[in-house]
This record gives C-alpha cells, sequence and structure tokens, in this order.
C-alpha cells in the first residue's frame, strides 16, 4: 500500500481529495491551516478538482459548505478553537437541514488567554449540535477518519455532518507514515454522494428548512436522533468494511487495549491515548494489571460499549483533555451518566489533564495509576476530580 | 375554494403574452402569508417571473421566510433554501460553487439562477461581511436587498437602513423625541465599492425597471445586487393600499432614486431624471412612521435627500 510520511494536516487533506470532494470552503487559523494550504496546492497542480471558497470568516465557511452541500456536493472544511466557536450557529443549520459536511477540528484551546496548543474543549463545546464526533489518536487515524466519516455521514439512513478531531501540533504539525489506499480502492468504498436532495430539481421544487410549528418541530428532532441511534449501526459496518478492504478495523467505536484482564482501566480521546498505551505497556511489566479504552466516537456516544467495558473492570481513571466549568471533565460526565441505570458501578475518577497544551507524560500515567491502585484497594475515592498537572 | 394554479388558467394568446414587458409566468401563488399591502411580495413575485422556475433562491430570517409558507407548503415555485440571518452571501456562495462543481451552467440566459433575498436587516446589518465576501469573491449570484427600511419580522425595530426621524418599536418617540437620529446607510455605495459588474435600485412602483434590471442582472457575469424600495405598510404605519403610492413618491422626491451602476458607469433611470424632486414631506406624510418628525427634522431630511441626490448627479455625469 502507498506511504507517506506527512503531518496530521497533510493527512487530513489528502483524505479530502481522495474523498473527491467538490467544495471547500475555508477560513485560516492556526494550527489548521495547513490543511487548506495543502488543498489549494492540489488545486493549483491540477491534482484535484475542487471548487475552493476562501471565505471571509468561518462562520461563512460552514454557511457555504452548507450551501455546498444542499446543492448536491461533497463538502469539506476545517478549522480550530474561535473558528469553530463562531461556526456553532451554522453547525446546527448544517445538521438540522440533514447534510452530510465532513469538517475537521484541530483541537486548540479557547481563548483567553490566548493559546494554540492542544485542548479538546473547543470540539466537546459543540456536543449538542447534532455532528458525530470522531476522535483521531495519530496521523493515519485522521486519513481513515476522514474517508469513513464521508461514508457514514452520507448513509442514506444518517444524513448527518461528522467533525473529525486532531490535536493541535502533536498530531497536526507532526510527521508520521500513513497508508493511502490506491484511488481506486478509495472510489470503491466511498462511491459518490447520492444526496437527499438537491435544490437542482426544477419540475419539483423543494423547499428546505422553513418554519415548523410546534406541531411538527419535535419530529424533525426526533428524527435526528433516531439516525445518530442509527449511525452507530452504520460507523460499526463501516468500520468493518474499511478494516476489510484496507487492513485497519473500526468496527469498535472504543478501541481497547490490553483491557480484558484488566484491574482498571485509563479511558480517553485522541493524541493522549497514545502516550497512554505506552504507559500500560510500562505499567503492565511492573506488574499493574492495566489496559487503555479509546473513545473514537464521542457522538454518537458509544453506551453499550461502554457498559460492556464497565461491568469487567474495578475501576476507570478518565483523562479529559477538556473541562465544564461548574462540573467536571466532558468524558468523565458523559460516562458516569450512562452507568447511572446500569448495574456496572466500577469506582470512576476524573483526572484533568493537559489542558492548552500542558504535557502529559508516560510518567504522568504512572503516577496516575498508582493512585487509581490506593483508591480501588482502599475501596473509596480521595475526591472525584483531579487537576492532575497544577503547580503546587 | 380554488387553487392558485387554476385561478391563473386564465387564456391569453400567446402573442399577447410575448408583448407583456413583465413575463405572464406565475411562480409565487396565492396561500402566501404576507400581510395586506405588502412591497416585500409583490418583489418576489416579480423576481419569479423574471427568472422563472429555474431559480434556486436563499433567504435568511427575514418576513419572506415565513411568507413563504411553514413546513410542509411553499407558495414558491423554485427551489428554496431557507437559511441563518447573516448567511445569505456565503450560502448562494456555496451553493453556486456546488452547481460548477457538479457541471451546471449557472446565470446568463440558461444558467441556473442562484438569488439570495434579503431584508435590509439582513443585508446592511447583520449579514454586511456575508455580503461583502460574495461580492469580493465574484460568485455568479444574484443579491437582492429588499428594503422595507427597518427589522419587520421581529416587530419593527431600526436598522442602519432606517431613515433619519422615523419612529419604529425602538425609536419610539415619545416626550423625549426618541426617533431614528441617523441617515440612511448607502448600502449601494458600499456594494459598488466592491466594483462588481452589475448593481442598480429599484422600486416596487416600477416594475417593468425592475424587470429589466433584473434581466441585465442575469446576463452579467459575476455578482449582481439590486436594492429593492419595498414599503411595509404595518411597520410604516401606512394605509394597505398606499404602498405602491409611497414607494413612487420616494423615487419623485429623490428620497430613494433608481439608478444603474454598469462596469464602473453610472446611469440615472427614468423616471428620475424626469423632473425635479418633490418636496420629501409629499412622501412623509402618507406614512405614520414621521409623526414625530418636527419642522426642523423634516428640514434636515430634507436637505440629506438633495445633497444625496447631488452626489448622484454628479457621479452620473462624470461616470455617465
Amino acid at each position: 500500500m502507498p506511504k507517506k510520511v506527512v503531518s496530521g494536516n497533510y493527512a487530513a487533506a489528502y483524505a479530502a481529495k481522495h474523498a473527491r470532494v467538490e467544495v471547500v470552503a475555508a477560513y485560516p487559523i492556526t494550527p489548521q491551516t495547513s490543511i487548506i494550504e495543502k488543498i489549494a496546492e492540489f488545486i493549483a497542480n491540477g491534482e484535484a478538482e475542487i471548487q475552493y471558497v476562501p471565505v471571509e470568516s468561518e462562520h461563512s465557511a460552514m454557511a457555504a459548505c452548507i450551501g455546498a452541500s444542499a446543492a448536491g456536493a461533497r463538502a469539506f472544511t476545517a478549522t480550530s478553537a474561535q473558528g469553530l466557536a463562531l461556526m456553532h450557529e451554522m453547525l446546527h443549520w448544517a445538521s438540522g437541514a440533514r447534510l452530510p459536511i465532513v469538517m475537521v477540528d484541530v483541537n486548540r484551546a479557547m481563548a483567553p488567554p490566548w493559546s494554540v496548543w492542544d485542548d479538546q474543549t473547543d470540539s466537546l463545546a459543540q456536543r449538542d449540535t447534532g455532528w458525530m464526533q470522531f476522535y483521531a489518536e495519530n496521523n493515519q487515524e485522521v486519513y481513515d477518519g476522514v474517508l469513513m466519516a464521508f461514508k457514514v455521514a452520507e448513509h442514506r439512513k444518517v444524513n448527518l455532518p461528522v467533525m473529525v478531531i486532531e490535536s493541535a501540533f502533536i498530531l497536526s504539525h507532526t510527521y508520521d507514515i500513513v497508508d493511502m489506499p490506491p484511488q481506486e480502492e478509495i472510489d470503491g468504498f466511498l462511491p459518490p454522494r447520492e444526496p437527499l436532495y438537491t435544490l437542482t430539481d426544477f419540475d419539483n421544487p423543494t423547499a428546505v428548512g422553513a418554519l415548523a410549528t410546534p406541531a411538527d418541530y419535535y419530529e424533525f428532532r426526533y428524527k435526528i436522533a433516531m439516525a445518530m441511534e442509527e449511525a452507530k449501526k452504520v460507523i460499526r459496518e463501516v468500520g468493518k468494511e474499511f478494516g476489510e478492504r484496507f487492513g485497519r478495523d473500526y468496527s469498535q467505536m472504543i478501541e481497547l487495549y490490553k483491557a480484558d484482564d484488566a484491574d482498571f482501566i485509563f479511558m480517553g480521546m485522541g493524541s493522549l491515548m497514545g502516550t497512554v498505551k505506552e504507559a500500560v505497556d510500562v505499567l503492565r511489566k511492573e506488574g499493574y494489571k492495566v489496559g487503555a479504552a479509546k473513545v473514537r466516537w464521542f457522538r454518537p456516544f458509544p453506551r453499550e460499549e461502554l457498559y460492556e467495558l464497565a461491568k469487567n473492570v474495578e475501576g476507570i481513571a478518565v483523562l479529559d483533555r477538556n473541562f465544564s466549568f461548574g462540573q467536571e471533565g466532558i468524558l468523565f460526565n458523559e460516562a458516569k451518566g450512562v452507568l447511572y441505570n446500569t448495574d456496572a458501578k466500577p469506582i470512576m475518577k476524573n483526572y484533568i489533564v493537559g489542558l492548552g497544551g500542558r504535557d502529559l507524560t508516560v510518567s504522568d500515567i504512572r503516577a496516575i495509576a498508582r493512585n487509581m491502585k490506593e483508591i480501588i484497594e482502599r475501596g473509596r475515592l480521595d475526591r472525584e476530580v483531579e487537576w492532575y498537572h497544577l503547580k503546587r | 375554494m380554488v387553487s392558485s394554479q387554476e385561478v391563473r388558467k386564465v387564456e391569453v394568446p400567446e402573442n399577447v403574452k410575448k408583448r407583456l414587458s413583465i413575463p405572464f409566468e406565475e411562480n409565487f401563488f396565492a396561500g402566501h402569508t404576507a400581510c395586506q399591502g405588502c412591497g416585500a411580495s409583490l418583489g418576489l413575485r416579480y423576481v419569479l417571473k423574471a427568472y422563472g422556475k429555474k431559480t434556486i433562491l436563499a433567504i435568511p430570517a427575514c418576513c419572506s421566510t415565513i411568507i413563504a409558507g411553514p413546513w410542509p407548503y411553499s407558495a414558491i415555485n423554485a427551489n428554496l433554501f431557507h437559511t441563518a440571518f447573516e448567511t445569505t452571501g456565503a450560502v448562494i456562495s456555496g451553493i453556486e460553487a456546488a452547481l460548477k462543481a457538479r457541471g451546471y451552467r449557472v446565470k446568463g440566459e440558461d444558467g441556473i439562477m442562484v438569488v439570495g433575498w434579503a431584508g435590509d436587516g439582513g443585508t446592511a446589518d447583520i449579514g454586511l461581511q456575508a455580503l461583502s465576501g460574495f461580492l469580493e469573491r465574484g460568485h455568479d449570484a444574484v443579491y437582492i436587498m429588499y428594503d422595507n427600511e427597518a427589522y419587520m419580522n421581529t416587530g419593527i425595530q431600526r436598522s442602519s437602513s432606517t431613515p433619519y426621524g422615523a419612529w419604529t418599536t425602538n425609536t419610539p418617540g415619545g416626550k423625549r423625541h426618541f426617533v431614528e437620529k441617523t441617515h440612511k446607510k448607502k448600502v449601494i455605495d458600499i456594494v459598488i465599492a466592491h466594483k462588481i459588474p452589475y448593481a442598480a435600485t429599484a422600486s416596487i412602483a416600477f416594475p417593468e425597471d425592475f424587470i429589466r434590471k433584473l434581466k441585465k442582472a442575469q446576463k452579467m457575469p459575476g455578482p449582481s445586487f439590486i436594492q429593492l424600495f419595498a414599503p411595509c405598510p404595518t411597520g410604516w404605519r401606512a394605509p394597505t393600499d398606499k404602498s405602491i403610492e409611497i414607494a413612487r413618491l420616494a423615487v419623485q422626491t429623490a428620497y430613494f432614486p433608481l439608478f444603474e451602476y454598469e462596469n464602473g458607469r453610472y446611469r440615472i433611470n427614468m423616471p428620475s431624471t424626469k423632473k425635479e424632486p418633490k418636496p420629501i414631506e409629499e412622501f412623509l406624510k402618507l406614512q405614520g412612521r414621521f409623526k414625530y418628525m418636527t419642522k426642523d427634522d423634516i428640514q434636515k431630511l430634507q436637505e440629506w435627500v438633495l445633497k444625496e441626490w447631488e452626489e448622484l448627479k454628479k457621479k452620473a455625469e462624470v461616470f455617465g
């Protein structure tokens, strides 16, 4: 299989090109910019036929993608942090109009204070917009994620947008080997889009997004809720097919690492899980029975997989590179909520790590493991939420 | 009940149809929810007559998004995408890009017409940035601002297009004479500053002029912009049978002159060229929204109108 040494951002750009996107509308923001620069380069070199709309804001980037997708095109954009926040209104519009747009969000901390470094709060703040969210651990997953995202988004039972999320700099600007299947094999996996509507049937014109009274609005929301449930099946099928075709299986929405016989596991999302896996190897050698659970898809949330995992472990250390002020880490909050009405009751502790790009190392994970072991032996939490890196 | 389609089964000979300066074809049907005397819906009807059903309309938050009809109805016989308030310029850019990517002809005699139809608030205020982006990037689409000089859909709040001295619900007159204190924003001048091929003002009182301008906008490559004066009897506190008369007086007083900007040249259109402007009072007196204006206010507005008129005439003289 052809391999390239590329940054996470270039992996995203190649994936967009290989997905044969038809319209790209985007606005520059660090650390996203090199995705769009690379796509512009493809266009300039005649390597891709893409209508590129260099808009005047991220709000317009999403609005232009919405127009393009509504008119039947496969549309793509990318952004980070402030740009994503500016898009917020239109994120709701994209899902409400049932448009399978794919966007890469390069996780970046929200200002102030200014920060360009990794932090998941930007994407998680868009939790309730009706977008699916896929968190990539490495550059290969950025590439694979974009290809799968289009297939899932455009599935006739789904028709909802997908956000593929990668870490600022840790992935976006770090080079790694990425397998890229030949174009014809990708075309076999991802055929041209078959839109729900295109705005180009002039004998049967349609009106999209008109006023719905209280007598109808409720059902519109229910349909999106059902499409999200359906998306779980589609994600697993598409992930399985991707594995069969290209050798990397994504049929699990939560990827487990040495979790089978683990006493406790680390749970998290994105690039930090690479460090966690390495730490698990080290800890295993030191006699800890630990594993890792990487949540790949945060929306739709893999409730069933989490339950299956939780009923077999004594503890879960949830590593959140994000925070919901006035509450706790967002993944922790979600995971606890899923388990509340079940018989799975592992001890769960929330470690707030890596905000604004603070480095999370193997030795940090080892310290967290020691703390978790003590908690499990004692049978009760020292505290529920710990700001792990705090300067004392 | 008779459907609007049935009403229009009136027999009109083809040779007569051909001679009509306003196309016979109807693509905006009865059953829409506009107020009586609504200037905007008359304007939209003309747009759909001029461009026919091979049109994709984008309508942001404004009266027209409601007038077009609630789900699952639509009074419009063309494809319609309802969008968010500030996005008209961006959404029509995206639609145009998609059509080109999918191999369609856009604009011109036989192309698909992509039309943004937005109010003055959605254009001059919240949508100005997206409008500027659309104009600057040169997309093949037509943007029409129907100007009823306030946020009518939310209940008559002032916009930057509201004239000096007007009452609105957030410039309510009262003891302290709290009326609109700034002059109408010259959106058309901002548009022309983008040096697009074609921009024009139009009025529902002069439909043939408007249709001609719509057709010209269709033929011109790149972005076109038309600012359509569209009285709102509800918001202007005016009788519902006076919309056309008020719109006509706006032109005749030079409050809203009709002109075109075409590839760098200005041309003032009939009837604005016909006579000297009538006094502004003639335009004001038919509308309750100006009842709080003092003599000084009227004088101030009159001076502004004539100053702007002189400026436009100079432009037409120098860049005609």
